[in-house]
């Protein structure tokens, strides 16, 4: 509760009256109360860490943060947290904090790729960076530069470097590492619904009577959200089943009533297997009237490779990659492929030409009968023998968990969610299971209702809310929007008043291209911001060399060293989450604000203020002329057009993109910032080189040009100001009123406006395809398919790598609870530090005998790409079956990504970080 | 082993044999008679008995991989010389093979005590029979009873859902969320500091006792009769019991023949 100093002094009196006449207080109050005697500013944020999304509160006193607690009024956390929300009020605190620039020079003080790192002032930081920049982007144009964003940006943040990156640079290559944990559910969100983001909200897990994991141990990882459905299942332990879906036993089984333990890469036969069982056997428990009125069959290419390098004998490639490598090209057919895509007429042997990668999003209508021969290989004998993933349990227990499974989704009245997180999204099919998961769902009616529907749950705080919604991708633009479609283009160009023509309609390079590309040197300057891209990217050995023995100029801005600040050439310090104002947009499309609690460390400065001030080195002919993009593309000069429009050649980015007419109408003082810091409105007490402040709200500014884009396109979002009296709001924000389910006209009046019955899934993206067959499109012909959802026929097929007699073991990584991705932050604050100093290696007792290994033992773990030393544990949280070993990847002590493939899902990019095929050792 | 250790250890060893001359070992107790809260090495008998069998030789810590077993200094509280554990630094790790144990050359360390049968009746080392302490929990500070979902010493347990268990609590205050309890088994607990290490609260909300301290002793006489085998815990009770109170102190006879009521 925000107590402003009038307030303040009333509570003060009322409690003191209070307690001399003996009355109760309420218990808020006399918190407050007390924390108006220490002199505290308590004011409403959001937790730094997951995609939750919990409310907390700060109190600030002396301009450094004293405490934290949980928000009682978000309605997300209702005053809790977990271990590391805990410790937001220490995350900005640790000692090695970045205060000033830092960049490689040489004695001369000149920028030097090979020197040490310096302290410079931003004024010199910048002009190298331009420097480099122009240099670059002058030889290779807009495709030679990149910018790795973020799903952490605050959306400020993120809508600034887009617009700087596609308005300014006209170029495309931004990609978030959202790219590396959400694409895949992006994907299939798109092609399913033709619009981005959940149908439900975390009320589903008060409603529903069945949880189904499908790859999600949010045990861990979503511990808040964990709790509600802890909740639940306590409210009505009979009634209320939870099963957990796995490749190793964790945390989540202790409440599950079913652990299925799986072989990697299965969940796509088992998945076929529901489907399969529901329209064989269970035709009664299909809702027609819903599929009939809402739905449509489609299925796509199965040879659509694995997102690897196209070129299977690159020169980069190590001699033991090339094997995986090839799978690129072509991979011969195994017995259990073979039976799987049998309607397809595949046999054993024979060898798959990956004809189809550059069109593995391609997909086309089938009719009901396709469909269901599609899925007549996918009996229970076959599957459960495929799939079984503990070689210790026995097939018929197996067996019966997928039969139950099966009862739990068919039961007629039994409301069914299923969560997933990474184990479908890090998947070389992540798009397919996705959309396999949509697909039960639909057939039998059980989506879009309270407690009822498939639910994609984040990973990073706004990754909904930035990444996703805001469209820091390399092909989207804000509100749902993509490069490739000219009417998204000039509808962006016009909001933001920049000449027809502008903007690039070249998908540009996502994540792991970006990576690839600075390898093959068509990159050459890369920004980080926001993220610790080689720490996090798999293979991280190729993109270390090719930063540090390039010719390229690597920029990160980051709060704390990280290993991408090691293999960077300048280093800019970044401020924190609760030294700007900022917004974040959870997994259930709550967006919330908050202010600037304190002034940042050192010399840092925000995301925001460092796009803005890198714009300034840039006029309009510098980057609106003609720029050849590809042999088909070449983007139009554009000046004549801007000088049509008002705008001077001399005129720089920061003036057209950031500082114009309409954004200096944003004042500053605001009465929303009343006692508050902004220290890009305004500056702040350092004077940090002489910086008095843009003179204007800024970020007032950008959220109110942003939320242009989404008004009357579904995506509305509410003023500013809204958001700063509530405990924010779920969107589509209509008439000040928040949507709950998606797509049921009871709920959403975008669906209600449709007129299509109770559910209209009216997302417009992929809403004209052609018709066909198993065999392919047939014909010219296209269907329009307003309001419906697919239900789509995906396969399945082996990944790219799996363990074989050298290699004998999967490796699957992932998080711990008590750290937060790399750790960049959690492994500053020494109580997490010591809860779980470094990362182990999760393997069975029996893996361990074999290799002769006791716990504790340190080992080399390898892969055809790389090795690290790790310490064996078989006794801890995870409890791998035989076969698999799990290690986290916050530990830059133990980087595992030095061992993992860069396999992607073909259609979402996303990298596969749960299988690959490695070796284990005595170190 | 590193050699600033090397140099610990022979200090400490050499302090001991230096300073005692031709004390008993038992005597040597650093100005205190009594260390109620120290916490031995796996397989150590009985406190009294540790001190009067353990030479302060120093093979158990020097045989600790994780150096975590220390050879306690002066100032250090501890009868000089001997070993044990500061669980929140750096906790046993219960190895499988109990390196301290079994380099015990006086039996201070039993490897008796940690020893049980395999699958095929043979003696052999079993870790999990390690007996250092209890931990035992602060509910009061313990950040998982305010609602926060933490259970760092739940994890990090080697003996998770067996010495440490979570107890599911329904939040009643948000009628929507679980508080999920730690709560420790003493059938279980080995008393090995994990939890007390990985305890992300300022001072840690669980901690190791020595088992004496920690535990307290129900009756003999009542057996609970919703869990069948509680029975055994008084099978090897006498069958005799004769109850004695101030108020029963007195023979039948002397209290009635004692004046009026």
């Amino acid at each position: 509760m925000k107590i402003t100093r009038r307030e303040l002094l009333k509570t003060t009196a009322a409690v003191a009256a209070a307690t001399a006449a003996g009355m109760s207080i309420p218990k808020e109050l006399q918190a407050a109360a007390k924390h108006t005697e220490a002199g505290w500013r308590w004011d409403k944020a959001v937790c730094r860490f997951c995609g939750t999304g919990c409310g907390i509160m700060v109190a600030t006193k002396g301009d450094r943060i004293v405490a934290v607690k949980g928000d009682p009024a978000a309605p997300v956390n209702m005053g809790l947290n977990c271990i590391k929300g805990y410790f937001n009020a220490k995350i900005i605190y640790g000692a090695d904090r970045l205060t000033e620039p830092l960049m490689r020079m040489n004695d001369k003080g000149e920028f030097d790729k090979k020197g040490k790192f310096r302290p410079v002032t931003w004024k010199r930081a910048f002009e190298e960076m331009a420097k480099q920049f122009k240099k670059y982007y002058g030889q290779l144009g807009p495709t030679g530069v990149a910018i790795f964003g973020s799903g952490q940006y605050t959306i400020q943040e993120g809508y600034a470097a887009a617009k700087l990156m596609k308005a300014g640079f006209r170029s495309n290559n931004i990609d978030p590492n959202a790219r590396l944990c959400m694409a895949s559910a992006v994907a299939a969100f798109i092609e399913t619904f033709g619009i981005d983001e959940p149908a439900g909200n975390y009320d589903d897990m008060h409603h529903s009577d069945t949880i189904v994991l499908w790859g999600a141990n949010m045990a861990e990882m979503h511990p808040v959200l964990w709790s509600k459905i802890t909740n639940r299942k306590l409210s009505d332990t009979k009634r209320v089943r939870v099963v957990n879906l796995t490749t190793f036993a964790n945390r989540c089984s202790n409440l599950a009533d079913s652990e299925i333990v799986i072989k990697p890469n299965t969940d796509l036969a088992i998945q076929n297997y529901i489907l399969r069982e529901i329209v064989y056997n269970r035709p009664q428990a299909i809702d027609w009237d819903f599929v009939n009125q809402n739905c449509v069959f489609a299925t796509g290419y199965v040879d659509i490779g694995y997102g690897l390098r196209s070129q299977t004998d690159h020169p980069k490639y190590k001699k033991t990659e090339l094997d995986t490598a090839s799978r690129e090209a072509f991979k011969i057919i195994t017995k259990d492929e073979a039976i799987a895509m049998g309607a397809l007429g595949i046999k054993e042997g024979d060898k798959m030409e990956m004809k189809h990668a550059g069109q593995a999003g391609n997909h086309w209508a089938i009719s009901f009968e396709d469909f269901k021969k599609g899925l007549e290989p996918y009996t229970l004998d076959f599957v459960a023998v495929l799939a079984k993933g503990d070689p210790e349990e026995s097939l018929e227990s197996f067996k019966k968990k997928l039969t139950d499974l099966v009862d739990l989704y068919t039961e007629r009245d039994r409301k069914v969610v299923s969560f997933w997180t990474m184990g479908f999204n890090q998947h070389v099919r992540g798009t397919w299971v996705n959309e396999q998961v949509y697909a039960i769902h639909l057939l039998l009616g059980k989506q879009s209702q309270p407690g009822n529907g498939a639910f994609s749950l984040t990973g990073q705080p706004s990754a909904c809310g930035t990444a996703r919604e805001v469209g820091t991708f390399a092909h989207r633009l804000p509100a749902d929007m993509v490069v490739m479609n000219p009417k998204h283009r000039a509808m962006s160009e016009k909001l933001w008043k920049v000449p027809e023509g502008t903007l690039n309609p070249v998908v540009g390079s996502h994540f792991i291209k970006i990576m690839r590309d600075l390898e093959d040197g068509k990159i050459r300057w890369a920004w980080v911001q926001v993220n610790n891209p080689w720490q996090n990217a798999t293979n991280a050995n190729h993109w270390i060399t090719a930063a540090r023995d390039m010719d390229n100029f690597i920029v990160v801005s980051d709060a704390y060293p990280s290993i991408s600040a090691k293999v960077a050439d300048l280093i800019l310090p970044a401020a924190m989450i609760f030294e700007k104002w900022g917004a974040y947009g959870n997994a259930e499309r709550r967006t919330q604000h908050w202010r600037q609690q304190v002034t940042p460390i050192g010399k840092s400065m925000s995301d925001t203020w460092q796009t803005v001030e890198f714009a300034r080195h840039f006029t309009l002919a510098d980057v609106w002329k003609e720029w050849k993009i590809d042999d088909k593309n070449t983007l139009p000069d554009v000046r004549a057009k801007a000088r049509e429009m008002g705008y001077k050649d001399s005129d720089t980015l920061y003036d057209v993109l950031f500082a114009n007419k309409e954004a200096k109408g944003y004042a500053w003082p605001d009465p929303i910032g009343k006692g508050f810091l902004n220290s890009e409105a305004a500056g702040d007490k350092r004077n940090v080189e002489g910086f008095k402040g843009y003179g204007f709200f800024i970020q007032k500014y950008l959220w109110e040009e942003y939320r242009k884009f989404g008004i009357d396109h579904a995506h509305d979002l509410a003023d500013f100001d809204t958001y700063h009296k509530v405990r924010g709001l779920r969107w589509p924000v209509v008439d000040g009123k928040e949507t709950l389910w998606r797509f049921n006209a009871e709920y959403d009046p975008y669906a209600k406006k449709e007129n299509h019955g109770k559910f209209a899934f009216y997302g417009p993206a992929g809403k004209e395809i052609p018709k066909g067959d198993l065999s392919g499109p047939q014909g010219e012909e296209k269907v329009k398919l307003p309001n419906k959802a697919k239900i789509f026929l995906r396969h399945y097929i082996d990944p790219a790598e799996t363990p074989n007699a050298e290699y004998p073991l999967w490796l699957c990584t992932g998080r711990v609870l008590e750290h937060w991705h790399t750790g960049t932050m959690t492994m500053r604050v020494p109580e997490l530090y010591r809860a779980v100093p470094e990362a182990l290696c999760y393997m069975s007792v029996g893996d361990a005998k074999k290799n002769s290994f006791k716990d504790g033992d340190l080992i080399w773990v390898e892969s055809r790409r790389g090795k690290v030393k790790a310490r064996v544990e078989t006794r801890g949280r995870n409890l791998p079956p035989q076969g698999l070993i799990f290690i986290p990847f916050f530990d830059e002590q133990v980087f595992i990504n030095k061992v993992t493939l860069d396999a992607t899902c073909p259609i979402s990019k996303e990298p596969d970080y749960k299988k690959c095929a490695v070796k284990v050792y005595k170190a | 082993m590193p050699e600033r250790r090397t140099f610990m250890l022979a200090m400490a060893r050499g302090l001991g044999a230096a300073s005692i001359g031709g004390l008993a070992w038992t005597g040597f107790l650093d100005g205190k008679k009594d260390y109620p809260t120290v916490l031995r090495p796996p397989g150590a008998v009985a406190e009294k008995d540790f001190l009067a069998t353990c030479t302060k030789c120093g093979l158990c810590v020097a045989a600790c991989p994780y150096e975590a077993l220390i050879l306690a200094k002066p100032g250090d509280e501890r009868p000089i010389g001997t070993p044990y554990f500061h669980m929140r630094e750096n906790p046993c790790r219960m190895c499988r093979d109990i390196p301290c144990t079994v380099a015990c050359p006086t039996g201070a360390l039993d490897r008796s005590l940690v020893s049980g049968a395999d699958d095929h009746g043979s003696v052999v080392l079993d870790v999990n029979k390690t007996r250092i302490g209890l931990a035992v929990i602060d509910r009061e500070t313990c950040i998982a009873f305010w609602g926060i979902q933490c259970d760092a010493c739940y994890r990090t347990c080697p003996l998770i859902d067996k010495a440490v268990t979570v107890e599911y609590l329904r939040n009643e205050r948000t009628g929507k969320h679980t508080i999920m309890a730690p709560v420790v088994h003493s059938d279980h607990c080995t008393g090995c500091g994990m939890c007390e290490r990985a305890c992300v609260t300022k001072k840690a909300s669980i901690f190791v006792l020595p088992r004496e301290l920690a535990m307290g002793e129900s009756s003999g006489r009542y057996v609970k009769g919703w869990e069948s085998a509680d029975e055994e815990r008084i099978s090897g009770l006498p069958e005799d019991t004769t109850t004695v109170t101030p108020r029963s102190e007195k023979s039948p006879l002397d209290y009635l023949n004692a004046g009026e009521p």
